[in-house]
């Protein structure tokens, strides 16, 4: 368990956080300049805060009432940096190899090369210098060094942001099975939504250097007054759902959770595992009868729990299917036309093509 | 009439030129010994200087503190400064009566004036500013950031110093070498003030150039010590240039 709790004072606000981190991965989301990469710097011990405290496992890093500063060699943090940040003049081997030079001895066995080698499929590069890898590469050795210093905790500081598409994927692939497979807490800073959608068990989100919120992410998501700050068009839902069928003919998968079943294309998951499917509230229509040819896949059955007015032309419209809460967003002139009101039974149309391959992740 | 005379005169001039060959080769023992003592004048020079010009590069590339371009400018001075005005300082310093040659002469037994290692001190600090310049410059363009991933890392600050900054920068540091070096074997006015002009002891390639341009007869040995010194310093830029496209191709990860 980490525990941040923390004020500092930077050049455009007040940094003033507070939040704890479990085991799995916890996302700090907010827009760029909001303080995310200064929180975990000074997790790292590369920021000292003016005032707070940070304990890992009981461990205290920082407490500034008590005069306690743990300096950064000595704090067991793994960082995985935005450009990677390997060291030029060393072979990957030994970039990977780094941080065992100054592990305590009884600690160097713990994490072993060739599993490392293998969870990242680095074998090849291990003689090359850094220089001459791919963007992806650079990464995944980055991530091997971090793991292979033994952490207590692991911390990502935008760690996909200055890959191309097709590598982003390649990463998040690798990311994905590192919170599967390592027992620390992560710490993942992003301000892609479809990033921590993806890989996140817990989000605080942060804004102009403030917790505005931390929780499970599919709590987040379905929290109102943070929608502006998720984004306005990017929210919506996060459906946890089981792979029933893949039909390799149509392209399509069906996917089941408590509220029905969801078709949609190009799931890269095998039959039987669950995924994280995240559904924006704006490609959510509403019908109140069950439409018939209609070319929408995805018809839900629900029933509306509250609608959220605010000003402007549009609303959400929050609505329960099975156990799951699904979020649209239409316009208010709709929204009256149609007489929504809480408790109504109603339909929730989805389009199939309106959720990719970026809206679907491992759960 | 004329013609006749004609194989005799050429033989006269290929005489002359073969002489003035083997004129050309024939080092006397005195120009040997100056061309000896400026490789090691400029060697122990740049050697002296290296620590010193890394510590101080270090400082003024990484430390913040009140006075730095004070430090800075006088760093630069002998660069600036006529260098028979450097060398003028340094005879009233480490003179034999002066307070840092007066200490240093009493407490340690190491005596500067009109010896070698004074011309070697000398050459060291002209080459002080190029040193350090080269130095400083790598230092600056080192990712800090590369550091803090080694801190992260576990490593302190002295093995990060050593495991990353320190080949990181190793061009720099080589370059700077190079140029002290090469600055050494021509430095002339610092030297030939603080420490003279003495045979065997402080008489360089530089000041024997000077002595034979001022004795009667003795253009044939300036000329022949001039042509080892274009030599010596090319062959000193040209293993530097090696040098660092060799050490940039390691970091560049070819």
């Amino acid at each position: 368990m980490l525990e941040v709790d923390i004020k500092h004072r930077l050049a455009d606000f007040a940094l003033d956080i507070h939040f704890h981190a479990g085991r799995g991965l916890t996302a700090l989301f907010g827009r760029s300049g909001a303080g995310k990469t200064s929180v975990v710097n000074a997790i790292a011990g590369l920021l000292r805060p003016r005032r707070g405290r940070i304990a890992m496992d009981g461990s205290v890093l920082l407490d500034t009432e008590r005069a306690i500063w743990v300096p950064t060699h000595r704090r067991r943090v793994g960082c995985i940096f935005q450009e990677g940040r390997l060291f030029p003049h060393l072979t990957v081997r030994q970039n990977l190899l780094f941080g065992r030079w100054f592990a305590p001895a009884r600690e160097r066995r713990v994490t072993n090369l060739d599993d490392v080698v293998d969870l990242l499929g680095i074998a090849t590069l291990l003689d090359r210098r850094p220089g001459r890898l791919s963007g992806g590469e650079k990464q995944r050795v980055a991530i091997g060094r971090a793991l292979l210093a033994n952490p207590s905790v692991l911390l990502l500081d935008e760690p996909l942001a200055s890959l191309d598409a097709p590598r982003k994927s390649e990463i998040l692939y690798y990311v994905e099975r590192l919170r599967d497979d390592v027992r620390i807490p992560i710490v993942y800073v992003s301000h892609s939504l479809d990033e921590v959608v993806r890989l996140a068990d817990a989000i605080v989100l942060l804004s102009e250097g403030r917790v505005l919120g931390t929780g499970p992410v599919r709590e987040m998501m379905s929290r109102v007054e943070l929608r502006p700050y998720l984004g306005r068009h990017e929210g919506g839902a996060v459906i946890e759902a089981r792979v029933a069928a893949q039909d390799l003919e149509s392209g399509l998968a069906s996917l089941e959770f408590d509220g029905g079943t969801l078709e949609i294309p190009d799931v890269e998951a095998l039959v039987g595992e669950q995924v994280r499917v995240r559904v924006r509230a704006r490609d959510v229509s509403i019908a109140l009868q069950r439409p018939a040819a209609v070319s929408i896949r995805n018809v839900l059955a629900g029933t509306i729990v509250k609608l959220d007015r605010e000003d402007g032309p549009s609303l959400d419209v929050q609505l329960e299917a099975g156990g799951t809460l699904l979020i649209a967003r239409i316009t208010r002139k709709s929204a009256d036309d149609l007489a929504l009101r809480p408790g109504l039974p109603v339909f929730a149309l989805i389009k199939a093509v309106s959720i990719d391959r970026r809206s679907v992740g491992y759960a | 009439m004329v013609l006749s005379h004609r194989p005799a005169l050429s033989k006269l001039y290929s005489d002359s030129c073969d002489r003035r060959v083997s004129l050309m080769l024939e080092f006397s023992a005195a120009e040997i010994e100056a061309v000896r003592l400026s490789l090691r004048i400029a060697f122990w020079a740049m050697v002296g200087s290296l620590p010193f010009g890394l510590a101080t590069a270090m400082i003024l590339a990484r430390g913040r503190f009140y006075g730095k371009s004070l430090l800075d400018g006088v760093v630069h001075l002998p660069l600036v400064m006529p260098p028979v005005v450097t060398g003028y300082l340094l005879l009233l310093l480490f003179g034999r009566n002066g307070p840092l040659g007066r200490f240093l002469d009493e407490s340690f037994g190491i005596v500067f004036a009109f010896r070698w290692t004074g011309a070697a001190l000398a050459c060291a600090v002209m080459g002080f500013p190029l040193l350090v310049r080269a130095i400083r410059l790598s230092l600056e363009a080192v990712d800090r950031r590369l550091e803090e991933a080694a801190g992260a890392l576990g490593a302190r600050r002295i093995f990060v110093f050593v495991i990353v900054t320190l080949p990181l920068i190793t061009p720099g540091i080589v370059a700077g070498m190079v140029l002290s070096f090469a600055r050494s074997l021509g430095e002339f006015g610092a030297t030939i003030t603080f420490v003279s002009n003495i045979p065997g002891e402080t008489r360089t390639t530089a000041s024997a150039i000077y002595t034979l341009t001022q004795t009667p007869g003795g253009d044939v040995g300036a000329l022949r010590l001039t042509l080892v010194s274009i030599a010596l310093s090319f062959v000193a830029l040209l293993a530097a240039d090696l040098l660092a496209r060799r050490l940039g191709r390691r970091l560049s990860g070819d």
